[in-house]
């Protein structure tokens, strides 16, 4: 049984989307073994639910929302570092210091 | 539900007061006469100077949208702005105008006064306008969403949709937008489309937008999409998509064009031909006044990262998808769909709340923002091609 706070939105996506806020060092209950989190994840982000190689789609909501920019293992967490659009570059700022992320 | 009977068939959920400036060098001068009647006045207008179109259309059709009772226009003087053809616009859909011109009219000063006299005039004329009931058929309803995350998709906009699916069943007109935003959902909408001729008309217009998008080297998407969990436009825009609801596409829209029927539309908001005055909306704000131009008597805004605009004229109704956000912002909110994350609410229980609210706010009962005097506006240039006539099937 995978972790309650992961949600699979539908049955063809090779991500779970984060319910709630997953602290560092936490671990995580997938389909196949468990995880450990190394850093923070926020409610509303991505974890790879299997391996997913480099180039490969991702999927969500049953729908491709992107290919993989390297190789993307199981519980990983699955972002802008990993992750580009098939459209459109994505713009992101880097959080500064002093500001707490919500 | 009631509301205000116009000139042209259309009702109004609220009579108020349009200022109008004309060109960026009347802003303040409009601002002014505005302030001491905030509730009675909302403030619009057009910053530039170069003559368009599509900006002259934008203005006539918010001059004469169904919310508004009168409309003051000031202006500068001499900027390219057609003011004589506005006026006879307002004029000939029955309701009160006035124009002031700065340079004629004395100066700043002098303006103002006058139009604090025009204000207080224009509002005992209209205080009289009769109210009549209305029906759920004869509302128009916009929805945007802005400061999405990654609960977006799955709370706030899934129940728009539901709610949207009510509301078209009722015979209303909804509209959902920003064709920017619905990159990568171009086969399953042109799948709902009402013949294959609009599936064509709508899978053109969302090419329009990558084309227009990758021209310009952003998305539409925001550093806080990013930081909310989203990775890329793709998947912006299928949680943005849920807000359209499970209802056939009945039509393709060009901000301005009314919908003649009930039912859902699309509307397209890039511009046609080369890319020319930068971005197609620059912030939400623009895309909720192209909204208002097609009739909108209110807009349905579903925000994760917490938006916490309002909008002239017309009424916005925020909900929240992400229920920390809603902790946070809860005077900003008038829905908290996060509940579906953290309290196991259902969508369909938060889309008939969305519904009911609609059906209160259209009634009189005012919004969050507009009990906090939110009444941000935004237009700026762009140009379109008339609508093709396969893009509103009989």
């Amino acid at each position: 049984m995978t972790d309650k706070r992961l949600l699979l939105i539908s049955p063809a996506d090779n991500v779970f989307v984060l319910r709630g806020v997953v602290e560092a060092g936490e671990t995580i209950a997938l389909e196949q073994g468990v995880t450990r989190v190394p850093a923070r994840l926020g409610l509303g982000h991505k974890i790879a639910r299997h391996a997913i190689g480099r180039g490969q789609e991702i999927v969500k909501y049953g729908a491709p929302i992107g290919s993989a920019t390297s190789d993307i293992a199981a519980g990983s967490h699955v972002h802008v570092h990993n992750v580009k659009s098939d459209y459109t570059p994505t713009f992101a700022l880097t959080a500064s210091s002093e500001e707490v992320p919500l | 539900m009631r509301g205000y009977p116009r000139d042209d068939g259309r009702k109004g959920i609220r009579n108020v007061i349009a200022v109008a400036y004309l060109v960026e060098c009347a802003h303040h001068v409009a601002r002014e006469i505005v302030a001491p009647y905030r509730d009675a006045a909302h403030l619009i207008g057009f910053p530039g100077c170069f003559p368009n179109a599509y900006a002259q259309r934008m203005l006539t059709r918010l001059c004469t949208h169904p919310n508004v009772g009168g409309v003051l226009l000031v202006s500068l003087g001499c900027e390219s702005f057609d003011r004589h053809a506005l006026s006879e616009a307002i004029r000939q859909s029955g309701r009160p105008v006035q124009t002031l011109v700065i340079q004629r009219d004395g100066g700043t000063r002098a303006t103002i006064e006058a139009g604090h006299r025009a204000i207080q005039m224009m509002r005992s004329e209209i205080a009289d306008t009769p109210i009549v009931g209305m029906d759920l058929s004869e509302l128009v309803v916009g929805t945007v969403c802005g400061g999405s995350d990654g609960t977006s998709g799955l709370t706030g906009n899934p129940a728009v949709g539901c709610a949207f699916d009510l509301l078209v069943d009722a015979g209303a007109v909804c509209v959902f937008e920003e064709t920017g935003e619905l990159i990568g959902c171009e086969d399953l909408m042109a799948a709902r489309a009402a013949t294959p001729e609009l599936a064509r008309e709508i899978r053109a217009s969302v090419d329009k937008a990558a084309a227009y998008y990758a021209t310009l080297g952003f998305g539409s998407f925001a550093a806080g999409n990013a930081e909310g969990g989203l990775t890329t436009i793709e998947e912006k825009s299928l949680g943005a998509y849920a807000k359209s609801g499970q209802s056939p596409i009945s039509g393709l829209i060009k901000p301005g064009d009314v919908p003649p029927r009930g039912g859902l539309y699309l509307m397209d908001v890039v511009p046609d031909g080369e890319v020319r005055f930068g971005f197609p909306n620059i912030s939400d704000n623009a895309e909720i006044v192209e909204m208002m131009a097609s009739g909108a008597h209110l807009t349905l805004f579903v925000t994760g990262r917490g938006s916490v605009v309002g909008s002239a004229l017309a009424p916005v109704i925020k909900i929240a998808a992400n229920p920390d956000m809603y902790e946070r912002l809860e005077d900003d909110m008038d829905v908290n769909a996060g509940r579906i994350i953290s309290k196991g609410a259902t969508v369909e229980e938060v889309g008939r709340a969305i519904l009911d609210l609609t059906v209160r706010v259209a009634g009189g009962h005012p919004t969050k923002s507009e009990e906090l005097g939110h009444t941000e506006f935004i237009l700026t240039y762009k140009s379109f091609e008339p609508l093709g006539p396969a893009c509103l099937p009989v």
